[in-house]
């Protein structure tokens, strides 16, 4: 029976429960959690003790590269590979370099924050063992779940369901994977 | 506990109206794409719609097989209708922008219910603005020559030339604009993904979900692009019309050299763009029974934001008659008088102040602000004077050059306003398609503000702040008025 389960779901009606019920599970030591609701709830990531995104770093990073790259290009083209006399003006203009700089800038920067988002998150996953659930899908509605994995070194398939009846939640499913 | 109830009413007037929880509120945005009927007004508008893009669909066909010279572009009017299309259609674009990123970032929660049909309709308005300088170019096919791709010819673009800016200003906007509106719509093609009952549908939305779930750790990633995102937007919009008019500023020709440009355009695309939100909102709240989601609070904001931003406007036409005269060059000093009453254009230039300067001061009034109808009766007023105030800036300011001998006039042909109805087309019937497969409002987003999102009731602590209120001006405590 354990191999073949993936997890326990437990549904919850409101934000404030779940969250209540998250900080119960991560004091009980369970590591290998998630929480699902319809909209972001900032009060679950310190509940469930997740660690701040390196998104950030990451775009920033991109914008630097962008940058970097807008100035590279037009270096190369107007001073290197084709140096064009315009009205005696330098070849290295720098002040009209400055809009393609920027806006490649932007570019990149948002090109990271969202693909990078999409790879930290490991989206396109079309499959995973919590939409076996059928009640699962209300959590794109109005319901709020919370997970504790198989493979949480904790977990035993008694103690953890018991465990999760006690926070008071609508239901407890059991996740195949 | 009536007053306080009715004070915060006031204060902060609730952005969403009736009885609502999370499942209502999902199933109503989302039952207009899976289970509404579509309204009579849809049809009517799509055929509209999708009739005039058939007059795009001939006149560019036309096009490519004659060549530009079906327009009435002429020389010194080089740049004639493509230009004023091309700027009107982006400074539509740029309200959406402004409702999601810069209205986000101020912690504006009123542009919750309006940021993804805005979104929308900056995404189709670039699109159409994206055809003129395209089309204008007279070879489309090579157009790829205004990117730096290395050729068998050996040659780069001009990176000095504010037009090769407006390549990559308009570009990434495009791109931008794009990931952003699909990024804020993958949690609600989720909900349609699971309320969908149609097989196709099912997978088709499940397909464009890329399978989200909600899970905690992937919001919370979410929510930090979202918000760079909305950071990094919110200087590229005010980038792109600024280089828009650096395309006319840079140049030497009296009524374009000009520093107030920049700023001047950006408030009038702002201005535009809520104008073309509202001419949109309107019909579709009322179409769709969305009037618990787009308030009349929001109308009110917009028609206060069209208030403010046309004002600047107006300002910016002051500003361009005084320093024509200022400037002490006599071809400036001759282009302003030539355009506000010696051209032969002067009632244009009139035409824009009535459209633009006066017709907003209606909504100063209480009355007019608070009827959708008249909002609706400005907006559109208030379109057609942008629109005019770029045929003044550029017709005007061309027809008259340096040199008398190469003056000419300008008149549209019947293909110059084809292409311009075709673009009106192809946007309305985006606008059509998208309101029936897509969520036209962010559900995720209005879900939040349901009090019942607060966990433990944070942010719902009003009547506390009003009780701490009272007891500061407790003159045993020393507080004053």
């Amino acid at each position: 029976m354990d191999k073949k389960l993936f997890g326990f779901l437990a549904e919850f009606d409101t934000p404030t429960e779940m969250v209540d019920a998250a900080t119960k599970v991560r004091d009980a030591g369970y590591t290998k959690t998630d929480a699902f609701s319809p909209f972001p709830l900032h009060e679950i990531d310190e509940a469930l003790g997740i660690k701040r995104s390196i998104l950030p770093y990451m775009v920033f990073a991109g914008g630097i590269v962008g940058l970097l790259s807008g100035l590279g290009l037009q270096y190369y083209v107007h001073v290197i590979d084709y140096p064009l006399n315009v009205g005696g003006r330098p070849f290295f203009s720098l002040p009209s370099f400055i809009p393609p700089m920027f806006e490649l800038t932007i570019l990149l920067a948002a090109f990271t924050a969202v693909f990078g988002m999409l790879f930290l998150n490991g989206l396109p996953q079309p499959y995973h063992p919590v939409f076996n659930v059928p009640r699962f899908a209300l959590a794109t509605r109005e319901k709020f779940f919370l997970l504790i994995e198989s493979d949480d070194p904790k977990f035993d398939y008694n103690e953890t369901r018991n465990f999760m009846e006690s926070l008071n939640p609508q239901e407890v499913f059991d996740v195949e994977p | 506990m009536e007053d306080i109830k009715e004070i915060q009413r006031r204060i902060y007037p609730p952005m969403v109206e009736g009885e609502h929880d999370f499942g209502t509120v999902s199933d109503r945005i989302s039952d207009l794409t899976l289970k509404k009927r579509t309204p009579i007004g849809w049809y009517i508008g799509f055929a509209i719609g999708f009739m005039l893009l058939q007059v795009l669909m001939m006149t560019v066909t036309y096009l490519l097989f004659t060549g530009i010279g079906i327009w009435g572009n002429n020389q010194p009017v080089g740049w004639a209708f493509p230009i004023i299309n091309f700027v009107w259609w982006i400074g539509i674009g740029h309200a959406g922008t402004l409702i999601s990123a810069i209205l986000l970032l101020l912690n504006q929660k009123w542009r919750t219910s309006i940021n993804r049909f805005a979104e929308a309709m900056t995404l189709f308005a670039v699109a159409c603005a994206g055809m003129f300088p395209l089309l204008h170019t007279g070879r489309p096919w090579l157009a790829y020559w205004l990117f730096p791709i290395p050729n068998s010819m050996g040659m780069w673009p001009q990176f000095r030339s504010p037009l090769m800016w407006d390549v990559f200003a308009v570009s990434t906007y495009a791109t931008v604009s794009l990931l952003f509106w699909y990024i804020g719509l993958i949690p609600d093609i989720a909900t349609l993904r699971d309320r969908a009952k149609n097989k196709y549908f099912k997978f088709v939305y499940g397909l464009l979900s890329w399978g989200w779930r909600g899970s905690a750790r992937h919001w919370h990633r979410y929510e930090i692009a979202y918000l760079l995102l909305a950071g990094l937007s919110t200087p590229l919009v005010l980038s792109v019309h600024s280089i828009v008019s650096l395309d006319f500023s840079v140049s030497q020709v009296p009524g374009w050299h000009a520093t107030i440009f920049p700023p001047y355009f950006v408030a009038g695309a702002i201005f535009a763009g809520f104008a073309m939100v509202l001419i949109l909102c309107i019909p579709l709240r009322a179409w769709y029974n969305l009037k618990d989601f787009i308030t009349d609070t929001h109308l009110i904001y917009m028609g206060k934001v069209m208030l403010a931003t046309g004002l600047i406007v107006v300002y910016g036409y002051a500003m361009e008659a005084y320093f024509g005269w200022y400037s002490a060059s006599k071809y400036e000093v001759f282009m302003i008088q030539n355009r506000i009453w010696t051209g032969p254009y002067w009632w244009f230039y009139w035409l824009l102040i009535f459209c633009n300067g006066l017709s907003i001061q209606l909504l100063w009034f209480k009355r007019f602000r608070e009827s959708a109808f008249w909002l609706f009766v400005i907006s559109l007023i208030v379109s057609v004077g942008m629109w005019l105030e770029r045929f003044v800036i550029i017709i005007t300011s061309l027809h008259r050059d340096f040199l008398p001998s190469s003056w000419a006039m300008f008149a549209p042909t019947i293909w110059d306003w084809s292409m311009f109805l075709g673009t009106l087309g192809l946007f309305t019937t985006l606008i059509f398609l998208f309101v029936r497969f897509l969520p036209v409002i962010s559900i995720f987003e209005v879900r939040t503000l349901l009090p019942e999102a607060n966990v433990h009731g944070h942010q719902q602590d009003f009547e506390e702040n009003v009780v701490e209120i009272e007891t500061t001006r407790d003159p045993d405590r020393g507080g004053g008025a």
